[in-house]
Order: C-alpha cells, then sequence, then structure tokens
C-alpha cells in the first residue's frame, strides 16, 4: 500500500522524501516510513485547504447584487473537524510511538555487539574502543580522532560522553542524532546495514568551530572489520606479557594515514583570524 | 469629522511637541511608537538575515558592495573592518548573526508591533474604552523597552561582538564566556541584560491590557461580543504574564553563571545544562504562541470584514484560542526530543503537541467556513490575511513532522526546523501586513494605496515560498542549521546549488519591501484622507474620527451586537456596526451576540 503510494507520488514527481540520504540502518527505514505516512497525510491535508481556498476565492469574490450568506457557523460541520483531527492525530502518535521507544528507550536496546565511547569536544570527536578486554579506562583501550569503525550487521553501542558544551552525534544515513551533554553518558544504538563510509557531522551549535566538526564512520564487512581489529591489537605473544607496553603511545600514530578532515577543515574555514584555530589545539 | 480632527489638531498644538511624540499617555501614540520601533528594527534583522544568507549562499566570498572599501580600510582598526574582514563573514561573525536575526525579529518586531503596538493601538478602541487603565504605566513599558532595545543593538560593537549561541543561547556554550571562542565576554551578557529589561516593558504592558479589557469594556460589550483580535490580544497579555518570569528568572541565572561564579546550568560546578533548556522552553513554546495568536486574530477580523460574512464558529475560535493557551503549557518538551531529556518523557510531550495541533486545525478550517458563501473584496489587507492562512497551513503541518518524535530524530537541528519556523513566525509578519493596511486609515487618517499594496503582496508571497519552501528540501537532505559553511561537508554539495537559489529568492524577498516603504512613507504624508470607517467594518474603532482624538470617541459607544454582523437580513447594507441601535433588533445592550 505505501509502496504503490510512493510510486504515484514519483509518478507525480511530488515525492520530496526521494531527497533523503539512502537509508543505511535497520531504523532508518523505519522512521523513513514514519515519515513517509505523515508526508502523505499532510499533503492531502494541505491539498485540502489548498483546493478548498481556491474554489472558495474564484467562486465568492464580490459581486454586484449578490450577498454573502448570512451563517454564524454551523456546529456538525465543526464537530467534524474537531473530532477527524483529533483521530488523525492520535493514530500518528501511536504509529510514531512504537518506533521512538525502539531507537531511544534504554530498556529496549538490544544487546550490542560492539561498545564505542564517543566523547565530544570543541570541535571534534573522539571514538574511544575498550580493546580486547572489554573493558573501558584500561591499558589496552584505543582511541580514534575523528574515525569510528564498526561491523556491518552487528549493533553497535555507543556511549556519548561530553566534556566542554553540547554536542549532537548526527549520521544522516542513519537516521541517528542524538544530543551530548557535558559531564554525561547518554546511550545510543545503531545496527548499519550498508558497508561504506559515511559523514558524522555536529548538528548542535557548539562555538565558531561548529561548522566542520564532523568524523566518518567507517561501516566494514565481517571479514575487514576482523582484519582492522587484528591491526589494532595484534595477538598478545605468548602469556602474560605486560599490560602497559605502549599505552603511553599516543594512539594519534596508530590511525590510518591521511585522514584528519576535521583540523583541515577548521583551519581552512577561518580567513583572517587564528582564534579558533587555537581552540581545536 | 472635519471638526474632529481640527480639535485634535488642537490638542497637538497645546500639548507640546516632545510630550505629545514622545512621553505622551495617549494610547494610540504609544502604539505608534511601538510600530515604528518594530519596523526599524525589521529592516536591522532583515538585513542581519540577507548576510546569513549571503555567507550561506556564497560562502566566503565578500559581501556585495565590499569592493568600495580600500586596502587602507580593512587594514584599518574600524569596527567592520575587525568583524567582516575584507567584507567576508567570519564563522563567529556569522553566529552572531544568526543569532541576532532571530532575537530581534522575535522579541524586537513581531512583539513590539503586534503586541505593543497593534495591542495598545486597538484594545481600548475596540471595546469603547477612552484609553488603557494605566496610562503611566503605559508610557513606562514603552520607555522600558527603548533600553532594551539600544543594549541589544550596543551589542554588536562590545570587543567578541553581539551574542552567537543561536536565539535560545543553549548553556554551557552561552553560561560560559570561554568557550565561545571569542575575546570579549559581553555579547551574551548584554543580550540577558537586554530581554531581561524588555521583559518588564512586557509585564507592564500584559497587566494593562488584562485589566483594561476587564474592567473597561463600553456598556453592552459582553466578553463574547468582542472582536478576535482582541481576544487574541487578551489571551496574550496573560501568557505574557506568567511566561515571561520564566525567562527572566533564567536570564538572571545565566548572568549570574557568567559574571558571578554560580553554577546554575554548568555541570563543572554541579549545574545541569538541561534546565536552562526545560526553562527557555517552558516560556519558549507560550512564546510562540504570544506571537502567533494576535496574527491569527487579526487575521479572523480582516477575513470577516472582506469576505463581508460573520466568521465561521466565533465562540470555536475563542475556545481554541483558549486551548492553545493552556495546551501550551504543557510542550514545551517538544524542543528537546533529542536533549538528553529522558525519552519516555518525549512520549509524553508528543501526545501533548499533537493534542495542541488540533485548535490550530479547528482555526484554519473556521478561515476556509468564512470564506465560503461569502462576498470577497480583494482589497491589499485581505490578500496578506489570505496569505497568513496558507503559509500558517504549511507551517502548522510541518509542525506534524517534528511533533512524531522519531521524524525528529532526523529532521531536529536542520533545515526543516528552519523551514517550519519560518512558515510560522515569519508568515506573522504577514499578519501584521494585514493588520497594518487595514488599520493604517485609522491610525494616520489617510489611506495606502491599493496598487502598491497589492503589488507588495504579490512579491512578498511569491518570494517568500521561494525562499522558504525549498528549506524543507535542504531538511530532507540532512543539511544542519546554524552551520556556517555547507561546503565543508561532503553529503551536503549537492545541495549548494540550492542554497544559491535560496539566497538569490532572499535577497529579492528583502527587495520586494521597497514596494512597502515606499507605500507607508508616501501614504503618511500624501495618502488620500480616509473617512472614519473606509472598509465598511462593524467594529468600535470605526465608530471614532480618523485618526481618532484623545478619548477616541465623539459620545461615548453603546454595543448592540458582536463584531461580525455582516451581510445581516435585519439591514440593508450589509455591514451593521456593533453600536447602532435597531428598533427591530430583538435585544438591547444584554441581548445575543
Ligand atoms: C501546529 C502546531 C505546531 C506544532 C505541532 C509544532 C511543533 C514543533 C516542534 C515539535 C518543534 C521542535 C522541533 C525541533 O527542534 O526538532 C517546533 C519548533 C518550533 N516551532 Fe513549532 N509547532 C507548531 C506551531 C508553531 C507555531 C504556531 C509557531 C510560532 C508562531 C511555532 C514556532 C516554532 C519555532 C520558532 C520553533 C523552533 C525553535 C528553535 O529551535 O529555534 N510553531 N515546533
Ligand atoms: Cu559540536
Ligand atoms: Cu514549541
Amino acid at each position: 500500500m505505501l509502496e504503490q503510494l510512493i510510486d504515484l507520488m514519483n509518478r507525480l514527481n511530488v515525492n520530496m522524501l526521494n531527497w533523503l540520504p539512502e537509508a543505511a540502518s535497520t531504523y532508518a527505514q523505519a522512521i523513513d516510513e514514519v515519515f513517509y505516512i505523515i508526508y502523505i497525510i499532510t499533503g492531502l491535508a494541505f491539498l485540502l485547504v489548498t483546493v478548498l481556498m481556491f474554489w472558495f476565492l474564484l467562486q465568492f469574490k464580490a459581486r454586484p447584487g449578490r450577498r454573502a450568506r448570512y451563517s454564524h457557523g454551523n456546529v456538525a460541520l465543526e464537530l467534524i473537524w474537531t473530532i477527524v483531527p483529533t483521530l488523525v492525530f492520535l493514530g500518528i502518535f501511536f504509529y510514531s510511538q512504537s518506533t521512538w521507544s525502539i531507537i531511544k528507550y534504554p530498556s529496549e536496546f538490544p544487546e550490542s555487539d560492539v561498545q564505542v565511547r564517543v566523547v565530544a569536544k570543541q570541535f571534534a570527536w573522539e571514538f574511544h574502543y575498550p580493546g580486547p578486554d572489554g573493558e573501558f579506562d584500561t591499558d589496552d583501550d584505543k582511541m580514534f580522532d575523528g574515525d569510528l569503525y564498526v561491523p556491518v550487521n552487528k549493533v553497535v553501542g555507543l556511549m556519548l560522553r561530553g566534556s566542554d558544551v553540547i554536542h549532537s552525534f548526527f549520521v544522516p544515513e542513519f537516521r541517528l542524532k542524538q544530543d551530548i551533554l557535558p559531564r554525561r553518558d547518554i546511550p545510543a544504538w545503531f545496527n548499519a546495514t550498508k558497508t561504506g563510509r559515511f559523514e558524522a557531522p555536529c548538528a548542535e551549535l557548539c562555538g565558531p568551530g561548529h561548522s566542520g566538526m564532523k568524523g566518518w564512520v567507517n561501516v566494514y564487512d565481517d571479514a575487514e572489520y576482523q582484519a582492522w581489529v587484528a591491526e589494532q591489537w595484534p595477538p598478545a605473544p605468548v602469556e602474560e606479557a605486560p599490560v602497559d607496553t605502549g599505552a603511553g603511545k599516543t594512539d594519534q600514530e596508530d590511525m590510518p594515514q591521511g585522514d584528519v578532515p576535521l583540523q583541515d577543515d577548521v583551519d581552512q574555514m577561518d580567513p583572517g583570524d587564528s582564534g579558533q584555530a587555537d581552540i581545536v589545539e | 469629522m472635519s471638526e474632529s480632527s481640527v480639535a485634535t489638531h488642537a490638542g497637538h498644538h497645546r500639548e507640546g511637541f516632545v510630550k505629545h511624540y514622545f512621553f505622551s499617555l495617549d494610547h494610540k501614540m504609544i502604539g505608534r511608537q511601538f510600530l515604528f520601533t518594530g519596523l526599524f528594527m525589521l529592516v536591522i534583522g532583515g538585513l542581519l538575515a540577507m548576510m546569513v544568507r549571503w555567507q550561506l549562499g556564497y560562502p566566503e566570498e565578500p559581501l556585495p558592495f565590499m569592493g568600495g572599501f580600500s586596502e587602507d580600510f580593512w587594514d584599518g582598526e574600524s569596527w567592520w573592518a575587525q568583524t567582516a574582514p575584507f567584507g567576508i563573514v567570519t564563522s563567529e561573525f556569522y553566529n552572531t548573526l544568526f543569532t541576532m536575526h532571530a532575537t530581534i525579529m522575535i522579541f524586537f518586531v513581531v512583539m513590539p508591533i503586534m503586541v505593543g503596538g497593534f495591542g495598545n493601538f486597538l484594545i481600548p478602541i475596540c471595546i469603547g474604552a477612552k484609553d488603557m487603565a494605566f496610562p503611566v504605566l503605559n508610557m513606562l513599558s514603552y520607555w522600558t523597552f527603548v533600553p532594551g532595545v539600544l543594549l541589544m543593538l550596543l551589542s554588536f560593537f562590545v570587543p567578541g561582538g553581539a551574542a552567537g549561541g543561536g536565539w535560545t543561547n543553549y548553556a554551557p556554550l552561552a553560561a560560559v564566556p570561554d568557550y565561545a571562542g571569542v575575546e570579549g565576554h559581553w555579547g551574551v551578557t548584554l543580550w540577558c541584560i537586554s530581554l531581561f529589561i524588555i521583559g518588564f516593558s512586557s509585564l507592564m504592558g500584559s497587566i494593562n491590557y488584562i485589566t483594561t479589557i476587564i474592567n473597561m469594556r463600553a456598556p453592552g460589550m459582553t466578553l463574547f461580543r468582542m472582536p478576535l483580535t482582541v481576544w487574541s490580544l487578551f489571551i496574550v497579555a496573560i501568557l505574557l504574564l506568567l511566561a515571561l518570569p520564566v525567562l527572566t528568572s533564567a536570564l538572571a541565572m545565566m548572568v549570574f553563571d557568567r559574571m558571578f561564579g554560580t553554577h546554575f546550568f554548568i555541570p563543572d560546578g554541579g549545574g545541569e545544562p538541561l534546565l536552562w533548556q526545560h526553562l527557555f522552553w517552558f516560556f519558549g513554546h507560550p512564546e510562540v504562541y504570544i506571537l502567533v495568536l494576535p496574527a491569527m486574530g487579526v487575521t479572523s477580523d480582516v477575513l470577516a470584514v472582506f469576505a463581508r460574512k460573520p466568521i465561521f464558529g466565533y465562540r470555536a475560535m475563542v475556545y481554541s484560542m483558549c486551548a492553545i493557551a493552556l495546551l501550551s503549557w504543557v510542550v514545551w518538551g517538544h524542543h528537546m526530543f533529542q536533549s538528553g531529556m529522558d525519552p519516555v518523557l518525549g512520549t509524553a510531550f508528543t501526545l501533548t503537541t499533537m493534542l495542541i495541533a488540533v485548535p490550530s486545525a479547528i482555526k484554519t478550517f473556521n478561515w476556509l467556513g468564512t470564506l465560503w458563501g461569502s462576498s470577497i473584496r480583494f482589497t491589499t489587507p485581505m490578500w496578506f490575511a489570505l496569505g497568513f492562512v496558507s503559509l500558517f497551513t504549511i507551517g502548522g503541518l510541518s509542525g506534524i513532522f517534528m511533533a512524531s518524535t522519531p521524524v525528529d530524530i532526523f529532521i531536529h537541528d536542520t533545515y526543516y526546523i528552519v523551514a517550519h519556523i519560518h512558515y510560522v513566525v515569519a508568515g506573522i509578519i504577514f499578519g501584521i501586513f494585514a493588520g497594518l493596511y487595514f488599520w493604517f486609515p485609522k491610525m494616520f487618517g489617510r489611506m495606502m494605496s491599493e496598487t502598491l499594496g497589492k503589488l507588495h503582496f504579490l512579491f512578498t508571497f511569491v518570494f517568500f515560498n521561494l525562499t522558504f519552501f525549498p528549506m524543507h528540501f535542504l531538511g530532507v537532505g540532512g543539511h544542519m542549521r546554524r552551520i556556517y559553511n555547507p561546503t565543508q561537508y561532503e553529503f551536503l554539495q549537492p545541495w549548494q546549488e540550492m542554497n544559491t537559489f535560496i539566497t538569490m529568492m532572499a535577497l529579492c524577498l528583502g527587495a520586494s519591501q521597497i514596494f512597502f516603504v515606499i507605500n507607508f512613507i508616501g501614504s503618511l504624508f500624501w495618502g488620500r484622507r480616509a473617512e472614519d470607517n473606509p472598509w465598511e467594518a462593524n467594529t468600535l474603532e470605526w465608530d471614532a474620527p480618523s485618526p481618532p482624538p484623545h478619548g477616541n470617541f465623539l459620545e461615548d459607544p453603546v454595543v448592540y451586537r458582536g463584531a461580525y454582523e455582516y451581510s445581516s437580513p435585519e439591514v440593508e447594507e450589509d455591514w451593521l456596526p456593533q453600536s447602532v441601535y435597531l428598533e427591530t433588533a430583538v435585544a438591547g445592550p444584554e441581548g445575543h451576540d
């Protein structure tokens, strides 16, 4: 049913939702569906109002000798246009609610396969991995500046942590957006359905470097992801090697090269003032 | 009529220029003062918007007309050379531009014109009173507003520039001066102080409006005979009285955080950033209805007059405004769905938000009902009122998308919101124009040019839609709001042409206002003299001379019926003023509405 309607809208060339970024997470589809339903309902309402209005304007232009109808209203009609919108809006509420709770209620989050901590600061994302021990804040943790690496078709659990001002983690293709508050951990999750490299901008105004604050989500297929993990955390050589080797090393060195989009962008965007390059460190 | 204008003029001379134009106690003059201040700020706010659009359409290219400055100028220390080096908008200045654009349009254009201007001018005269209940308080309300305006404008010139945290100025970005990344911390502080001050101005106004409407209605003017404009302003005054103290306290807390080391909103000292958002939006959502209700009232009145037909469902119109007023207290969380607020609360706020859309729908259908079977005179005010209805329809419908929590995940903080805001809030400007063209004859005693007025409407309506409708598309594409340079994002590259297009349309929209400026100023001095009741309308203000003298009416009006008796079978003409006594009428002053 929905598909036919979308098809019809496409043929009439009135499907503005064609411009949505491709849907690349499990719930992206679900969100788009609600989007479409509301688009159709409001589109019909808009059409109704517009057609009636044009009709009335053409039909009821003042003419000599004709007098307007002396009417103060019509209770039956008014009841109809009170009750029908109420029911429609309630319908939209219930329909929306099921999708919302799946995406955002922590109690309904799926079990995650990969856990990442996202730290937001003016004006960059940092992605922290717990390492093989699965525990954060241990020596095998690793931090990646601006790039998140995840496997496809796996549930990725995010813990969003702020440090300075409010930021918002936005991945358009995943239909994921969640504000990040300083000194708080806010959980979020996604399950990417497509491999590729997706831009992850900050969506909440966070200062002069807000524009250009972004990172990338790299979605790997299983084999690629395993290879990446093996590369980052080479299997420990025999027995109990002292764990702290390399802990002092900066993560920067381990980062895949040639891709520090953030710094570049921030620098280039400022024509005269050096103030903001300082903030970026 | 001529007698009365002689009397007014005599009044002018007796009073003295300064007393008459500056420290007047007359509600009509105070209304005009608010109106002119608001129109002046509209020009400023509009220019800021043009600069915002320029940067988005032509990122980091020098603003137009910058070639005229010499090399020496840009090397110099002047404010402009520092703020926009070589005419290029910096990211700091960009943040200031959109912050101040929104702040000015909301607090210094729509509120002063609608509430201060129309409220003052219309409330007493539409209910048959000679003036406001507290004329001195009324004057004080304007003169409290002025320093607020000056401080806000001054803030552009302090080191670091004016506030740049968005009109919502979320903490901690706005609460901790260092986070702003500019030298000088006065921008946001002055922003807070200025809004703090004009809050008092609005409070004085609202107390006055409420008292006047409750106590000073003419004999026979029951509440349910009041024109909807007065009803809307009455409800707005109540909302202002209850909402503004919340903003005022939040602003005070913000200033304390910034200057005196408190930590209301700063987590490092145990504060809570979301507290600011709750307080701001607890004020902020009633605020958006404070902005829109008067436009709804004006539109209803203008539609009825030029449809020559009673407003459809008068009581439903009143009750739906009351419902909006009540519900507007329990929907603020829809601005915070993605904020980190408990998502379960988000569910509750979606429900209330869906409910508040119902009265808006009722009003739209009632406007249509008013047109049905009418006899429409297509005057300039009518066109603007119709424009408001169609823009509000789009804005109301786009609200439904955002009220749906899952859809809001995607469109929150994108251009979809910007489109919504402008269809509702910038749409209010159509309500303002409808009111201005409609009451101009009463306010200034002269008619405006219909030809220029219609051209103004045509160009404004077309370019408005060409500017703001495509913003929905940007939003669907994921284009964030409040970003300085969209070309920094790969996924937004395909949208740059659209951004440039929108910028061109916005410039045309700005340029179209020249019709209004010429018409307004020209008519003020050279317009045809207006009769007392040029539109053949029913409400009491049209009984008074144009413009009305001190005390408004030549004889005290008595009201015999509701405001919308157009095309009544009781009389031959198609209008029947509220104050006309009919022998044949069944009821006297206490009779039917
Ligand atoms: C039909 C009823 C309406 C509904 C359901 C509605 C819904 C919403 C929602 C859910 C948001 C938050 C979106 C977000 O930030 O993600 C919003 C934002 C906004 N609405 Fe409405 N709205 C309605 C009518 C209005 C009216 C009448 C006005 C003003 C006159 C208005 C002005 C605004 C403004 C200014 C914002 C943006 C605030 C900001 O973030 O800067 N809305 N609306
Ligand atoms: Cu950010
Ligand atoms: Cu709201």
